[in-house]
């Protein structure tokens, strides 16, 4: 599942890890008819009008035994708020539940259904990462892109101080208050920069849009780059 | 904050107060300090999260039979000594204060630390019916003398720096205070010790209101919870119908996670228990005894969406990490109840209407739902409150018509496709060094402060089509 940001804004992370699944022997399809996880419209109380999306989006992927998404706050939505959208239809809830359990984030796939941590991948330097709010605290998981990135030969991992704090993105949050989401982003960007990595990782698109949106606008030598770019080795010059 | 003031938009009030420096610095010291002190605290305690998870039981139990507690509480005070007054609304909740002050000839009352007094605009009452309301906790002290309202449930002055404290008591206290905190307190303590003697009316709040026993419960820092309590003649506790809890054993329960939660002390430095007015033979308290029991919207959310936030015990343990709440602080809000439950709790007090840009004030990170001690979910009840606002036609219709528009594109992947054609034309015009820069219209929310990666040359849907 590749969602909206990921189409548009970074077709690269998806381009990577179409590659590193299939290096790593796994079969990959793209539904070309999908188009968002709905997210944005249930995160500002549309609802019904997100119910929608996700009855769409569910039929899509019923047939795949799993579903992989590079992006753990589109992750959330498809397993935490499917079901509960679509609970008025039987039929359309119980495949909301299917899809649920077979969908995963990326790097939760890697080490939980392939148990893989150590990837080959030409990256090298130092990085840090950071921990995206719906991949932390809605799905619970801090551990498993630290492992496959610590598992890269080339790659020493610094921990980032302050980690697990929002990026201030929040979707629409981010341009309903531009003042306070840039302000909680500087606070990101400084602990980033002080660091001392080249790049900072981390496994959502809409995070990625914020701190590589405010990195490249301080002028930073920082890059803001997805996971499955430095698993794959493909990074942008 | 007045209404002149909430006339302003909340984006310019949050505006404003990024701002403001000393504020920033305030914020920055006293919320790190407190996300501290409160990991360390439970960090020790491996305990506490089963005691997280028993004391939300035991508030979503007591909610189920509310009446029946209130009823218990009440019986129980009255057995005591007590008198008990059921406020449906924050105006039948003043006038009650009001009545006794004026039938008992009070002319000076001394109040312990109390929110819910705040919310019913208490003291500007009081002032207003020649009653000098006198605010004995240091903080609450503090933003009285600079006529100001709390900003932060439980550190009311959490948004004054030292240095502003000191200038504030030199100016009001008349004297030349150095912006030493032992010093500082030192004169507040001196200054009010004269007003317990004098008051003839305490008013305090209550943490929680014992059914079984009719004990009101006070955890307080200062030790001015006990004299408000003791020495006036008169003692008036004001507390929301939702403080209720059965018995003595679930206390223990919430003293052992509030104290850790708020600011990371195994329990506060008091304890106040108070039982009704002073018996026969005993030497202290209080010769009459009233508790207030406030509902002013609380009862209409018991089977309602906003149903959870009636679980809060006021620690403040959200505001502190909550990344909207600081950077902005509580004034911001514009409402008694600041941060991510105070906007929860605004919409049950003053209506959907009134948080109709304060919904949004939220990232919904989930931090604040990891650090209550009764694991509300306050980004869930935050999605909730959104939906209503669209559904009862809160939200702006703009706002409305733009989100269904969205939604037709994502149901149409040819829509999808074409409107990211038509973006990689209509950007060119933005393209400096490969990022957007000075989009116009809603877009420049955005690009004001950041970049924007452009749509790119081929989306992933394209490029697909070689990846096959």
């Amino acid at each position: 599942m590749i969602t909206c940001l990921g189409d548009v804004f970074f077709p690269e992370v998806g381009v990577a890890m179409v590659r590193l699944l299939r290096r790593l022997g796994v079969e990959v399809d793209f539904p070309e008819a999908q188009t968002c996880c709905g997210m944005p419209l249930f995160n500002s109380g549309y609802h019904r009008d997100a119910a929608q999306v996700a009855a769409r989006t569910v039929k899509l992927f019923e047939d795949a035994p799993h579903v992989i998404v590079p992006s753990g706050s589109c992750a959330w939505m498809v397993k935490a708020e499917y079901p509960g959208l679509l609970k008025h239809d039987p039929a359309l809830r119980a495949a909301a539940e299917s899809l649920a359990r077979r969908t995963r984030e990326l790097s939760q796939f890697l080490v939980e259904v392939l148990g893989i941590t150590k990837i080959e991948s030409p990256f090298h330097g130092k990085v840090t990462y950071h921990d995206s709010c719906h991949l932390l605290r809605g799905l619970g998981e801090s551990a498993s892109p630290r492992a496959l990135l610590r598992g890269v030969p080339g790659v020493e991992l610094v921990e980032l101080p302050g980690a697990d704090q929002c990026c201030g993105f929040g979707g629409s949050f981010s341009v309903r208050l531009p003042e306070v989401s840039t302000a909680i982003l500087d606070k990101k960007l400084a602990n980033v920069e002080a660091t001392g990595a080249r790049c900072l990782v981390a496994c959502d698109a809409g995070c990625l849009m914020q701190m590589g949106g405010g990195l490249t606008r301080r002028g930073s030598a920082v890059k803001a780059v997805h996971l499955a770019q430095v698993l794959a080795g493909e990074l942008p010059a | 904050m007045s209404d002149t003031a909430l006339r302003t938009p909340f984006p310019e009030r949050a505006g404003a107060a990024l701002k403001d420096a000393f504020l920033q610095e305030a914020l920055k010291i006293a919320t790190t300090k407190f996300i501290d002190l409160r990991k360390e605290s439970f960090a020790g305690f491996p305990q506490g999260e089963a005691l997280r998870d028993r004391a939300r039981a035991i508030k979503e139990a007591t909610l189920q039979h509310l009446d029946v507690h209130l009823e218990r509480l009440a019986d129980n005070v009255e057995r005591l000594g007590g008198t008990v007054h059921w406020a449906t609304t924050a105006e039948e909740a003043r006038e009650i204060v009001l009545r006794l002050c004026r039938d008992r000839g009070v002319r000076m009352a001394v109040k312990s630390k109390s929110m819910a007094t705040e919310e019913i605009d208490l003291n500007e009452a009081l002032e207003h019916a020649g009653v000098t309301p006198v605010e004995t906790d240091l903080g609450e002290y503090i933003i009285q003398l600079a006529h100001e309202k709390p900003s932060h449930i439980i550190a009311p002055a959490i948004h004054k720096t030292k240095g502003q404290v000191a200038e504030l008591f030199s100016r009001e206290l008349r004297g030349e205070f150095p912006a030493d905190p032992e010093v500082l307190t030192a004169v507040a303590r001196k200054a009010l010790r004269e007003k317990f003697l004098q008051a003839d009316m305490g008013i305090t709040g209550a943490n929680f209101a014992i059914a079984e026993t009719g004990t009101v419960v006070l955890v307080t820092n200062e030790g001015n919870g006990r004299m408000v309590t003791s020495l006036p003649r008169i003692h008036v506790a004001l507390m929301g119908i939702e403080k209720v809890i059965p018995s003595m054993s679930d206390l223990v329960v919430f003293l052992a996670i509030l104290a850790r939660s708020a600011t990371g002390q195994k329990l506060s430095s008091y304890t106040t228990l108070v039982r009704g007015p002073r018996r026969v033979g005993e030497l202290e308290g209080p010769e009459e005894f009233h508790l207030i029991l406030l509902d002013n919207g609380r009862s209409r959310q018991i089977a309602s969406t906003l149903r959870e936030a009636l679980y809060c015990l006021r620690c403040g343990a959200c505001l502190n990490v909550c990344p909207v709440y600081r950077q902005i602080g509580g004034h911001a809000y514009g409402y008694t109840y600041p941060g991510p439950i105070g906007i929860l709790l605004t919409a049950m007090l003053k209506g959907n209407e009134s948080v109709r840009e304060l919904a949004h004030a939220s990232s919904l990170c989930g931090a604040c739902k990891d650090v209550c001690p009764v694991r509300i979910d306050i980004p869930r009840m935050l999605i909730e409150l959104r939906e209503h606002l669209d559904r009862e036609r809160i939200a702006p219709w703009s706002e409305r018509l733009a989100f269904k528009a969205f939604r037709r594109l994502l149901l149409s992947p040819g829509a999808f496709r074409l409107t990211a054609r038509a973006g990689r034309w209509l950007q060119l015009p933005f393209v400096r060094e490969g990022r957007l820069r000075g989009l116009p219209l809603l877009f420049s929310s955005w690009t004001r402060t950041r970049d924007l990666p452009p749509v790119a040359a081929r989306t992933f849907r394209e490029l697909w089509k070689e990846l096959r």
